[in-house]
């Protein structure tokens, strides 16, 4: 059995194997070298399995490309993976996320993008037909971007009906309840500090993660205050309380575990660094009623930061947390965070990490 | 009519390892040679411009050494035996 970390960076990706349960990892790239990664995904439902990138060419673009063999030749659709309609007079600026549907949705894959778009692949990601349900909202003129760019950087597929949740910067967590056609804003409870009174819509969620027992629990680290909904998203409430910050920009819940997620704090506004720069993860046991700082092997004197897709978690029974940097160190834990060990450092920004098990 | 294309190193791959490309467009514009060229080298055409049809923020297009910001865009006559250069602009980090 193979571990498989895939880590986009703004200047390539790599790969990184364990073969030893997590204990060690060895390094290789880069791959794509010079283009940023911001999105990558590792699809293993396919019998070969399919790193699929989502690539900004420099001077030359964005793309979405993929790999059958990890990585050790890409491939991208002629007219564009991802291709806004002529009717829209848009253009592709970002491929934020990645994200293949469940095991029994084989072919199913979701991209969110920039300009603040959904798009669905029923071909493993060859090719992407935008979600018109959440392009067309009434709401989307009055999305604003977030310092980063107006973009969908969060797609949930529910594994056991129809539901779709999304969430952007700004603009907040929409959710779809028929597969993607209708759409309604589901924001309450989620503050928006950058506003004068609670908005319905236009909040700047950084990142939402589904609980592993239910997937109607999810939690949403907020610019400003960590929030759990235990109804799909229909009302927030803070879990905050215990954090030692309430910034950041990830949150990540266990596969396996219910109730277990984490969150990477980071002083704010303006700073956006660990605080007392020690780069700590923050674990709650029960949906975000306490909070542990753990982390032990993560660096004290880190005056990084870490960003929203740059964390993710594995699905081994003891899950795994991946953790990428600002300043090109990756960190890996095999005990749920309770202890770290270095990956890689002297990478170019870390934008993103996603972790998988190879057959 | 006939319209020679200059390409920079990082796209050659992209036209089989050609840096320089004869075309035969339809039309005297510069959007008649992007054409042109998209459509015997889709992903290359994709790499220049968007696809809404604009050229890229960072890309400069050149018809006989003027910069066709000044002159036209996408509109900007290129006459029979042109060249027509594709460069990247300074940018980056």
């Amino acid at each position: 059995m193979t571990d498989l970390l895939a880590i986009g960076t703004r200047k390539g990706l790599w790969l990184a194997r364990s073969e030893d349960d997590r204990r060690t990892w060895t390094l290789d790239g880069p791959h794509l070298l010079a283009q940023e990664v911001a999105a990558v995904s590792i699809d293993n439902r396919r019998a070969a399995p399919r790193l699929l990138a989502g690539v900004q060419y420099g001077h030359w673009g964005p793309s979405v490309t993929w790999s059958d063999d990890l990585g050790g030749s890409w491939h991208e659709t002629d007219s564009g993976a991802i291709r806004f309609p002529a009717d829209t007079g848009a253009a592709l600026g970002r491929v934020w996320q990645l994200r293949p549907d469940t095991a029994d949705r084989p072919d199913v894959v979701w991209a969110g993008c920039e300009p603040q778009s959904l798009w669905r692949s029923t071909d493993g990601g060859c090719s992407f037909s935008l979600v018109r349900g959440l392009w067309d909202h009434p709401h989307r003129p009055t999305w604003e971007p977030g310092a980063g760019g107006g973009a969908v950087h969060t797609v949930l597929p529910d594994p056991d009906t129809r539901r779709v949740t999304v969430a952007m910067s700004t603009g907040g967590v929409y959710v779809s309840d028929d597969g993607a056609t209708g759409w309604r804003p589901h924001n309450r409870g989620i503050s928006a500090v950058f506003l004068p009174e609670p908005p319905e819509y236009g909040q700047c969620v950084h990142k939402v993660a589904a609980d592993a027992g239910d997937p109607r629990r999810m939690y949403a680290q907020n610019h400003f205050g960590v929030f759990r909904t235990d109804d799909g998203g229909a009302s927030w409430a803070s879990i905050a309380e215990g954090l030692p910050v309430d910034f950041g920009f990830p949150i990540a819940a266990s596969p396996t575990t219910p109730g277990t997620a984490w969150v990477v704090p980071l002083v704010a506004d303006v700073q956006r660094v660990p605080p007392d720069g020690r780069l700590r993860v923050h674990r709650t046991r029960d949906a975000g009623a306490s909070w542990t700082e753990v982390g032990a092997g993560l660096p004290d004197g880190s005056w990084t930061a870490v960003l929203r897709d740059a964390f993710c978690t594995d699905d081994h029974e003891a899950t795994g947390l991946y953790v990428g940097t600002r300043d090109g160190c990756v960190y890996a834990s095999a005990d749920e965070g309770d202890t770290f060990s270095t990956v890689a450092e002297h990478l170019p920004d870390v934008l993103v990490v996603r972790a998988a098990r190879l057959p | 009519m006939s319209v020679e294309v200059v390409l920079p190193g990082a796209l050659a791959d992209l036209a089989g390892g050609a840096r320089h490309l004869d075309l035969r467009p339809d039309g005297g514009t510069l959007a008649a040679v992007l054409d042109a060229l998209a459509a015997t080298h889709p992903v290359l055409g994709r790499r220049i411009r968007d696809e809404a049809g604009a050229v890229r923020r960072f890309v400069n297009v050149y018809v006989d050494g003027e910069d066709v910001r000044w002159q036209g865009g996408l509109a900007a006559a290129v006459p029979d035996g042109a060249v027509v250069h594709v460069l990247p602009s300074v940018a980056g980090g």
